[in-house]
């Protein structure tokens, strides 16, 4: 039998999930930083590129994928706080949920790159695409790490015996998931939304 | 209030501001604007991951060197790419 906690039980002060995990998030972050910086002063120098070529993106599609990503992180936080409550059922639907979210996503993304495949884009198109491609490929594969993660910390919640629930490799992938999100919502301006007129 | 609650509410609000930050950009404003339109985007932009880190991440009740280092980050971050635009 699963306990049911009145609230979730999580100490003052500590950092939820492996520690380790907070040093990949610094890593991953200085990466995508490092990208993110370099797009917006290559722009400087290839201003009528960048906002010529940002006008052929889809931007209604990026703004879904954002509400995606945004619908999937919060599903899996609920998942967390699911999990600490010791409510294994609610945990994982929560974690569906989320990882549906993050699915979703992956099939926009998909068919956007199916799009610019048939309008010819690729690339080898110009600056912009390159930098389009090498961002959107590098945080889609991102995405799909963290599904893979959320789906084995999933199937971990599903093996454990009852009556003890522990929640520590959720809360590791969960934060991972979370940057993720993190990372698509400076890249969503930044690609998708500046340029427009 | 309740976590869930504070989770709900933050949810809402980022697709608020998701809405909003589509919206600028679907109306050509963000073109017309000029600086004005970059600033605001990336304020957007800004204020969503800051909820990110602080309630997804539980940076809120993380210890503040955790806290004020990915938040101070994040910051230093937007603020550059608004620069490379000022400088435009």
């Amino acid at each position: 039998m699963t306990p049911a906690h009145p609230a979730p039980s999580r100490p003052a002060s500590r950092l939820p999930g492996d520690l380790f995990i907070w040093y990949v998030i610094l890593l991953e972050g200085a990466t995508f930083a490092v990208l993110f910086v370099a797009f917006a002063f290559t722009r400087l120098r290839h201003r009528a590129l960048f906002t010529a070529s940002q006008q052929q993106l889809d931007l209604s599609a990026g703004a879904l994928n954002t509400a995606l990503l945004l619908t999937a992180s919060w599903c899996v936080a609920r998942a967390v706080l699911a999990v600490r409550r010791g409510t294994r059922g609610a945990g994982l639907a929560w974690l569906a949920a989320g990882m549906a979210g993050g699915a979703g996503f992956v099939a926009l993304k998909l068919k956007e790159y199916a799009d610019k495949a048939l309008e010819g884009i690729g690339l080898s198109t110009n600056l912009f695409f390159d930098f389009y491609f090498i961002l959107t490929g590098f945080h889609l594969l991102h995405v799909l790490a963290g599904l893979l993660a959320l789906g084995l910390v999933g199937i971990g919640l599903l093996r454990q015996p009852r009556g003890v629930l522990q929640g520590h490799a959720l809360e590791t992938a969960a934060v991972f998931w979370h940057l993720v999100d993190l990372l698509w919502l400076v890249l969503f301006p930044l690609v998708y939304v500046m340029g427009r007129a | 209030m309740k976590p869930e609650r504070v989770l709900d509410l933050v949810w809402l609000a980022l697709l608020a501001a998701t809405a909003v930050t589509w919206g600028l950009g679907a109306s050509g404003w963000v073109g017309r604007a000029g600086l004005a339109g970059v600033a605001l985007v990336f304020a957007l932009a800004w204020a969503k991951g800051l909820a990110v880190l602080l309630e997804f991440m539980e940076l809120r009740h993380a210890p503040p060197a955790w806290r004020w280092g990915l938040a101070g980050a994040l910051t230093a971050i937007v603020a550059l790419i608004v620069l490379a635009y000022a400088l435009a």
